[in-house]
């Protein structure tokens, strides 16, 4: 109920000054309430959540949903939506895990082992390759974005499975005479007491966040997501636009999935199946509106960490799992309520 | 040419509207407006765009409600709540975009929301029964089951009035009818009109074409800045008395800048021909030239649909030309993108500012210094500062009434609004500037004020180009005033040239007959 006043409020104080009441920073930030509000409760409920350790681990939970919803921000900033993230997120596990198994060469007789930052790098670019589909099919073809990725998140899930028969790959150490071991570093290892995958999620936030806010480019996203055709007429190069972020998304996610398969050390066909979804509500608690040209980085990783720290809570005071969803749809459709009583007033 | 005035003589006054006004806001679009519509007649409403002809058929048809005076039906007050309620005491509106559903037939189009049920549902026959005699009626060569997609405009158009035949209406109001017909087809509107009329059916009919209007009307209603100016019955009128009434007094927009040398061509337009965009077959812009020097403001002035729109979008390089040269200073640049025509000097500002000219999700200032993005990008980086001073320097230059940089794009009025499309524009240096109908949707002082910063501009060498549809706005700044008509040039004139003069060149006057 204390919604409306809030937007009362606003509206008159914005008539004569631009100064901020309470209940309007409340409503503002809102993903930070949030999170806040989820932190304490669960602290209460439970002496085991508020502790540096149990943090670091769901903050590596966070890492992969993370990476993921930063993809997905760039992409819904422009208008567009990237369901195949998910799978995408599957494939580069798998081909990783393929290449740490060594390639066959039968032609000359050898056995190729890619050390791991050749492999990190390989899978990075399919990353890059699955998004640029998205993109051309999108921005040239004029497929719609939903039906676009929706279709590759199928060829994706596909070809990871048709890869490995429906196994999994189980074996990511490598060995030290091939010189291949250290991909389990990405998921296993710390730096100053913090997992390597939450400083990867952290350098990923900080540099899109610089992107979005400090070059031409972040411009030209926020523009062409606002208002293509007038950002078209005043030089934008939108088609350009367009399949860069479906890139991003797709390298961001092909990153996750190194994550994801070295936290796990083994890489499955079907990992990162429906997190596609987890990412679009990060991106929308964070206060993005789907329609495009509004959203930050900052509200992504809040709305990241609110579902993360959520599920992860309920986990620990030991609600069922088939409750967790019900508590995430939940705050996915108050997200969206709040996010449309804010656009929607103008 | 056959007057209708004798055809009458059952002329008693069906619906009236009194001291009707209407405001949104403090925007009075009809101030008291006393209006009659005569049993078995056609009454012509003229006037320019926003001189409130459109409101005022609005609130005859029942779609929004008066703020104040009353509707007299039949020697009744009467309010209409909803357009339906107005569809039932037997007033039909026809809109100058069709309601049609494109992917439906004829007859599901005729009999939408209102289909003649039976215990087992549609009764289709029956349906396509009265379509057919409708159709026989207007005597109009249609078959029912025909999808409206694949009908001519001209018998889209003939679909709508049968609608609206087909729920007995006795006061049928048209919306620029035959803006998008051809001269036959017209030839067709007119006869069912005149059918339409023997059967006692009342005409409200609005149109940019007057001396088309003369031929079928039997009285004249002028109206300006919403309210009545004139009102006559046909045979008491001619053109000139219409177009006096419609122009009335201009507020003073400025005259032609003086006092320079001009330069070199700027931009020169060769033969270009540009394809219907939607495909129709015909040339919409075809075979134009025309040249404009550095420090030279060309107004160019043409109806709807005479091409000017497509003319200056193509020049911008955001349509394609199928054939013809643009050259801006002694370079071709035909077929060059959006981007690289702003690089090079020569930008458009759009005729929809909300459509196409700005982005609502952004800051002022953000949409100010969208098109010139590069001027203060360092390396990677875009420089603050920088921004801070190009967003202030363009706000102080096209006067923009604003609280600054970082305010919401929409707390803007209409003018300033386009002031901030104007200004991103200039914000890149260019040599020549576009500007498709810049005074549209915007008031009085706020057009004087864009034409004056547009003269200033033009005193240092910007070459200026821009479409309007007002022809008091063509002799205002303009040294040169092109009208267009039907994708060519049709007359040239000097700042000295007088409103009929220019209208007469546009078609407006003389109908193709």
């Amino acid at each position: 109920m204390s919604v409306t006043p809030a937007i009362q409020t606003k509206a008159a104080a914005s008539g004569s000054k631009r100064k901020k009441s309470f209940i309007e920073l409340l409503f503002e930030g809102r993903a930070f309430f949030a999170l806040i509000a989820i932190v304490v409760v669960f602290s209460l409920m439970s002496p085991n959540y508020f502790t540096v350790n149990n943090f670091l681990i769901m903050a590596s939970h966070v890492a992969i949903f993370g990476l993921l919803a930063i993809g997905m921000l760039l992409v819904i900033l422009n208008g567009g939506i990237d369901l195949s993230v998910g799978s995408t997120l599957g494939l580069a596990g798998v081909v990783a895990g393929f290449l740490m198994q060594g390639v066959t060469l039968p032609q000359f007789g050898v056995i190729l082992y890619p050390s791991v930052w050749v492999v990190v790098v390989l899978t990075c670019l399919l990353g890059g390759i699955v998004g640029a589909v998205n993109g051309v099919l999108i921005a040239y073809l004029r497929v719609p974005a939903f039906v676009a990725t929706l279709g590759v998140l199928y060829v994706a899930r596909g070809i990871a499975l048709l890869m490995t028969n429906g196994l999994t790959y189980n074996n990511l150490g490598g060995r030290p005479e091939l010189g291949n071991t250290g991909f389990d570093w990405l998921g296993f290892n710390r730096l100053a007491g913090v997992p390597i995958g939450v400083l990867v999620l952290l350098v990923f936030a900080v540099a899109c966040h610089i992107l979005l806010a400090r070059t031409a480019f972040g411009r030209w996203l926020y523009s062409s997501g606002g208002n293509e055709r007038a950002a078209e007429l005043s030089g934008v190069p939108v088609k350009r636009v367009k399949i860069t972020v479906y890139v991003l998304s797709g390298i961001c996610a092909a990153v996750a999935g190194l994550v994801l398969s070295s936290q796990l050390t083994s890489a499955g066909p079907t990992a990162g199946t429906t997190y596609e979804l987890t990412a679009i509500a990060a991106v929308v608690i964070g206060g993005a509106a789907l329609t495009g040209g509004r959203g930050t980085v900052i509200g992504t990783m809040l709305g990241a960490f609110v579902i993360g720290f959520l599920s992860d809570g309920l986990v620990i005071i030991g609600v069922s799992a088939y409750w967790q969803t019900v508590f995430t749809g939940a705050v996915i459709v108050t997200a969206v309520l709040l996010n449309s009583i804010k656009y929607g007033r103008r | 040419m056959s007057t209708l005035a004798e055809t009458g003589g059952k002329g008693e006054v069906v619906l009236a509207a009194r001291n009707v006004a209407k405001s949104y806001g403090n925007v009075h679009a009809l101030k008291g407006v006393n209006f009659d519509i005569h049993r078995g007649q056609v009454t012509t409403l003229f006037g320019e765009n926003g001189a409130g002809k459109s409101t005022l058929m609005k609130i005859l048809s029942g779609v929004v409600q008066p703020t104040s005076g009353e509707i007299i039906l039949d020697g009744e007050p009467i309010v209409f709540a909803s357009s339906s309620q107005a569809r039932d005491r037997g007033i039909s509106i026809i809109h100058q975009e069709l309601s049609l559903a494109p992917n439906m037939n004829v007859r599901d189009n005729i009999f939408m929301g209102r289909e003649i049920m039976t215990a087992t549902g549609v009764d289709f026959a029956e349906e396509e029964r009265q379509t057919r005699l409708l159709m026989e009626e207007l005597e109009e060569d249609i078959d029912p089951l025909t999808p409206v997609e694949d009908l001519r405009l001209g018998q889209q158009q003939i679909v709508e009035i049968a609608r609206a035949l087909s729920v007995n209406s006795r006061i049928l109001i048209m919306d620029e009818p035959t803006s998008a017909l051809s001269a036959s087809e017209v030839e067709v509107l007119f006869k069912v009109i005149r059918d339409l009329m023997n059967r006692g059916v009342s005409i409200v009919y609005i149109s940019h074409h007057l001396e088309e209007a003369l031929q079928i009307t039997n009285h004249a209603v002028v109206l300006r800045d919403g309210a009545m100016t004139a009102y006559a019955e046909r045979k008491d009128i001619d053109l000139e008395w219409i177009v006096r009434h419609m122009v009335g007094d201009n507020f003073d927009l400025g005259s032609p800048p003086v006092g320079y040398d001009k330069g070199d061509v700027a931009l020169s337009i060769e033969g270009l021909t540009v394809p219907d965009p939607g495909g129709a077959g015909y040339s919409v812009v075809d075979g134009m030239s025309l040249s404009v020097r550095a420090g030279e403001i060309v107004c160019i002035y043409g109806l709807m649909g005479a091409g000017r729109t497509e003319l200056l979008e193509t020049v911008a390089g955001r349509l394609t030309a199928s054939a013809g040269k643009v050259v801006l200073k002694g370079r071709d640049v035909t077929g060059q993108s959006i981007a690289a025509c702003i690089r090079d000097g020569l930008v458009l500002v759009p005729e929809d500012r909300q459509r196409d000219g700005l982005v609502q999700t952004m800051t002022v200032g953000r949409n100010l210094s969208l098109a010139s993005l590069g001027a203060f990008t360092r390396g990677l980086f875009t420089s603050t500062s920088r921004e801070t001073g190009l967003v202030g320097e363009a706000i102080r230059k096209v006067h923009i009434k604003t609280d600054g940089g970082d305010a919401a794009i929409g707390s803007l009025s209409g003018g300033n609004q386009q002031k901030v499309v104007i200004g991103k524009m200039l914000a890149t240096n260019p040599d020549v500037i576009l500007l498709d109908e810049p005074s549209r949707g915007i008031d009085i002082g706020a057009k004087a004020e864009v034409f004056k910063l547009l003269a200033e501009r033009a005193k240092l060498g910007l070459a200026v180009i821009y479409t309007t549809s007002e022809v008091g706005e063509c002799l205002s700044i303009a040294h040169r005033i092109i009208v267009m008509r039907r994708g060519r040039i049709s007359a040239e004139f000097g700042p000295d040239a007088t409103k009929e003069q220019i209208m007469a060149a546009s078609g407006e006057a003389v109908h193709a007959h």
